[in-house]
């Protein structure tokens, strides 16, 4: 199955990805990550890339890692669209200090965007 | 009802406070400070009874370990929690948890069998009166935007929405000009 991975610098897009890189080398998913320029995030880009291209040696998965600027989530529909993509893999929300889960706007938008299954990592 | 919901939401009552609800129970609202008594096992046991359709935004969890280490983190903390009683029963739950920054979240839980009778807003105004009282001031939470319900209370004690652009309704509160009761009998 063909992958798409958005993560932007939070704490469960960084869990989405070991979860769903660890998913793509149990299943054989081509897998794409595609890095997203969230403004709730505190890491910048280039170090989610950095850690992305970390997690996929460790694992020896063999992945692209892409950059995507843009509105993140318009721009990763459109790739998903583009590319046939069969899924697309994100973050499943922040827990607020209640423990409430919260969905980002990134996610929103994915959810009610995509033309394919959209699957939110707990 | 000529108690101390009619009062408006510059004054909120202070635990204990004790009612008799819709259905003429004597309910009570205690705070519970710690993990370790006999009050906190008898939550754990409400939660662990609460009806699975009626959690919202992935709480309250279920199974009685994930029940149990969610409160843990609620109750014996910074945060301010009350408890509604019924006999030995707990009822409810209200709780103010620190946000790391100046604010503090809020959340409301009733069990199903003691909805619709009164509890909530006296459970809730108390909280808010508990939180004043220790010099809470920015209280907000977030609802899903489908629970009439739960907005509908929330604007009744005082709650102005503040952002709804998300799947979540943001609501908050100002508690700065608020006049706790000491008066517990409400």
């Amino acid at each position: 199955m063909k992958v798409l991975l958005g993560i932007g610098g939070s704490d469960d897009s960084l869990d989405a990805l070991d979860r769903t890189v660890e998913r793509a080398v149990e299943a054989g998913d081509e897998l794409t990550v595609a890095v997203l320029d969230n403004p709730e995030s505190e890491r910048s880009a280039d170090e989610v890339i950095d850690h992305a291209t970390a997690v996929l040696e460790d694992a020896g998965l063999d992945a692209d890692v892409r950059h995507i600027t843009g509105d993140p989530g318009s721009e990763l529909v459109q790739l998903a669209e583009r590319e046939d993509f069969d899924q697309v893999a994100l973050g499943g929300g922040e827990r607020s200090p209640m423990g409430k889960i919260r969905l980002g706007h990134i996610a929103e938008f994915v959810l009610l965007n995509a033309p394919v299954t959209v699957t939110l990592v707990r | 009802m000529t108690d101390e919901t009619d009062t408006g939401p510059d004054s909120f009552p202070t635990p204990p406070l004790s009612f008799e609800d819709g259905e003429g129970r004597e309910i009570t609202v205690r705070t519970l400070p710690s993990t370790d008594d006999d009050d906190f096992e008898a939550l754990v046991a409400m939660y662990d009874d609460f009806d699975p359709s009626m959690r919202a935004q992935g709480i309250p969890p279920t199974g009685e370990s994930r029940i149990r280490s969610w409160l843990e983190t609620l109750v014996g903390g910074d945060a301010y929690n009350v408890v509604a009683w019924h006999e030995g029963d707990a009822v409810g739950h209200a709780t103010l948890v620190p946000d790391g920054e100046e604010g503090y979240e809020l959340a409301i839980f009733v069990h199903q069998n003691s909805q619709g009778c009164g509890i909530g807003t006296r459970l809730i105004r108390t909280l808010l009166g508990y939180g004043a009282a220790n010099g809470v001031t920015e209280v907000w939470l977030t609802v899903e935007r489908w629970n009439h319900a739960a907005i509908a209370l929330y604007e009744k004690v005082g709650f102005e929405t503040t952002n709804a652009e998300s799947f979540e309704i943001e609501m908050s509160m100002d508690l700065s000009a608020v006049n706790a009761q000491t008066d517990s009998t409400g």
